[in-house]
């Protein structure tokens, strides 16, 4: 199965290569003898925007989603490295469970969030993904399946949650399901001023479950950072029923120059206008309100065909609204205001090596993909950089192997647990050789 | 509650169908050539909400097992509601064009052993008077062309067969479904070049096929479009449709 084409969600960079799709999971010893040599990935739906899910042979986790153990007591649901979040939800949400964290998209696997430890509108409260994961099970070679958690293999627990892969194949996870009453949300939209307001929104609803703003990049001056702060409860209503709507599609590649600063800034206007008064209290339901995108499949085709990439950064509390409104400042300078801005605050660290989120601010952005926007990004990276801030991996597709040493604390633990595993190497992408992880 | 038999359990499609099942706690026997790919069905489905599974290691092929098993499984299941008959390969055409054995191995697992098992399940559901066979045969028997005629040589027989049975068991209470699936994206299909755009999901079949069974409908194109995509082709005069390249 040689010369397929893949790429990330952003569909940039694409590149031609061997991909393996296991129908079972004893077939999996035998990819990675054949790869001896060479290094090899494990790759599950492809949402990662950059090159992270990307080498020159990776292995396909699509057929291995089967539910395995499920404990109605406890939560814990045992599945394949590719079941998706969609499918649990699926299934599970009529039962009364939900995901304890999700990430703005629900077509992603088990085996992805892990080593991506994916966070989402309630890290404030609930932290990443991989903080609600018992264990699981990482083939590190041909012949080795470890079982991990915070007391089995630790070491190698905390370097696989938000390890990009680059430990091992993720075979099996088990996830601590939360239970809900309800499909839907009470949602309470506040409209925010500016920056300064709705910073100060995020602080007096620091309580709420779920939180996050959308933010109008395009607003400049007084409105800098005007937004609109959403935060959400699960509602009480006793209603597990299902949707039953259709998804939209994007059907051909959007032509160059449609998305450009005015209707970037007649959309965000309009998108702002929206909200009438200073608050709206609105009952949803749960896949609009997380996945407002997953509602317009292929949205990535907006930005083209050259594609797009996510520049997803997060500052310290103590760099706070200064440090937010310097960066911001130079987005709205630079005129390529992006289609898509999320503000969030981020609750604690997590001891994971490689995870994203530390206490502060985050702010994430869409760019299509034009010769002039890498300087614009170096800039941004070295503002972040100055103040103590760092870039999320899995949107990640051109930082510098400076930047990255420089703003991950824990890369040398990283990279010792991965030469005692002996995988370093052995799983790599184009993202960790371009970070300097290897070769 | 359906009790549902699958042959070919392991099959994209096949799976899809019976993840649907669950959802309404079926109880089902699954048969597969693979035991691996049949215990981790098993417990998928459980998780799902199935009320019962039984599965076990079956090769279509073993003839002298049919009859015992089709006992077994009307007798685990207390007779059978749904019948999935979805097991098949895809051998290679240009393997099959140099090799007589290769190309009446083909036939055997899809098309011979096929009636075979059809004939026992059709008796035994004429004996129950109720029920729906649905059988996964495929476009490829719409017409014989050159990127796949002995595959397609096979549906054609099986195409055929279903037809007959099913105007034969309908006097009896009992409805045969064809299915003819278009290009779907499945372990089966892996590797071979297919137009994206008409390219469907299991999951996307498989919803057709439960909503088909329960309007009766005889032959199920799926996606829909290829009933009209096949209309087509076959209308092509043989003068012209040799010369394509299909």
């Amino acid at each position: 199965m040689n010369g397929h084409e893949i790429c990330g969600w952003g569909r940039y960079p694409v590149i031609t290569v061997e991909v393996h799709a296991p129908k079972v999971v004893s077939a999996m010893g035998g990819l990675l003898r054949d790869a001896a040599g060479s290094s090899i990935l494990a790759r599950g739906l492809g949402r990662s925007y950059g090159d992270s899910s990307l080498n020159d042979r990776v292995i396909e986790t699509r057929y291995l989603d089967k539910f395995i153990a499920f404990d109605p007591q406890t939560g814990v649901l045992t599945s394949q490295a590719g079941t998706s979040l969609a499918e649990i939800l699926r299934v599970f949400l009529p039962k009364g469970w939900f995901l304890p964290v999700t990430p703005g998209s629900r077509f992603i696997t088990l085996g992805g969030a892990v080593a991506s430890d994916v966070h989402g509108k309630n890290h404030h409260v609930s932290g990443c993904f991989c903080e609600h994961v018992e264990r699981f099970e990482v083939m590190v070679g041909p012949d080795r399946v470890v079982t991990c958690s915070r007391e089995q293999e630790p070491e190698l627990f905390y370097a696989t949650c938000g390890g990009m892969g680059l430990t091992g194949v993720i075979l099996t996870v088990s996830l601590r399901l939360k239970t809900v009453t309800s499909a839907f949300i009470d949602q309470q939209t506040f409209k925010a001023r500016n920056l300064a307001h709705s910073l100060e929104l995020f602080e007096q609803n620091s309580r709420s479950t779920y939180s996050v703003a959308w933010i109008d990049c395009v607003a400049t001056g007084q409105n800098l950072g005007r937004s609109l702060v959403m935060t959400g409860e699960h509602a009480a209503d006793n209603k597990l029923d299902l949707p039953v709507k259709k998804s939209l599609a994007v059907p051909f590649d959007m032509p160059p120059g449609m998305l450009n600063i005015h209707s970037v800034s007649l959309f965000n206007t309009l998108y702002y206008n929206r909200v009438r008064g200073d608050m709206v209290r609105k009952r949803v339901h749960y896949e609009p309100f997380f996945y407002p995108l997953d509602g317009v499949l292929q949205w990535n085709r907006l930005y083209g065909k050259n594609g797009f990439t996510q520049y997803q950064f997060v500052i310290p509390k103590s760099a706070g609204l200064r440090g937010m409104s310097g960066i911001l400042q130079e987005i709205t300078k630079s005129g390529k205001g992006s289609f898509l801005a999320v503000l969030k605050v981020f609750g604690q660290e997590n001891p994971n090596h490689l995870s994203f989120p530390m206490e502060g601010y985050t702010l994430a952005l869409d760019f299509k993909i034009e010769k002039e926007l890498f300087p614009l990004l170096e800039r941004l990276d070295a503002m972040v950089l100055d103040l103590g801030g760092r870039v999320y991996l899995t949107k990640d597709v051109r930082m510098s192997a400076a930047t990255f040493a420089r703003s991950y604390r824990k890369i040398d633990l990283f990279q010792s647990v991965r030469e005692r595993y002996g995988v370093n190497g052995v799983f790599a992408s184009h993202q960790s050789r371009r970070l300097g992880l290897d070769l | 509650m359906k009790k549902v038999l699958v042959v070919g359990a392991s099959s994209a499609i096949a799976e899809a169908v019976a993840r649907i099942f669950s959802g309404q706690g079926a109880k089902f026997y699954l048969l597969a050539r693979n035991s691996e790919k049949l215990s981790s069905l098993e417990a998928d489905l459980l998780i799902r909400g199935a009320a019962l599974v039984h599965s076990e290691r079956f090769d279509i092929n073993e003839h002298w097992r049919h009859e015992v098993m089709l006992n077994t499984v009307s007798e685990v299941l207390g007779g059978i509601d749904v019948a999935l008959v979805a097991h098949g390969t895809l051998g290679n055409q240009q393997e099959c064009e140099q090799s007589p054995d290769l190309a009446l191995q083909e036939l055997q697992t899809n098309a011979v052993s096929t009636i075979a098992f059809l004939t026992r399940l059709g008796n035994l559901f004429e004996k129950q008077g109720r029920g729906t066979i649905v059988v996964i045969s495929s476009i490829a028997g719409d017409r014989g062309r050159p990127s796949n005629y002995v595959y397609g040589t096979a549906k054609a027989a099986v195409t055929t067969f279903c037809e007959g049975l099913n105007a034969r068991l309908f006097k009896a209470g009992v409805h045969v479904m064809t299915v003819k699936p278009g290009l779907v994206a499945t372990p089966m299909t892996e590797g071979l070049d297919m137009p994206k755009a008409l390219l469907a999901e299991p999951e996307q079949v498989a919803a057709d096929i439960v909503r088909a069974m329960e309007k009766k409908i005889d032959t199920l194109y799926t996606p829909w479009f290829w009933k009209y995509i096949m209309a087509g082709i076959v209308h092509i005069p043989t003068s012209f449709f040799k010369k394509l390249n299909l």
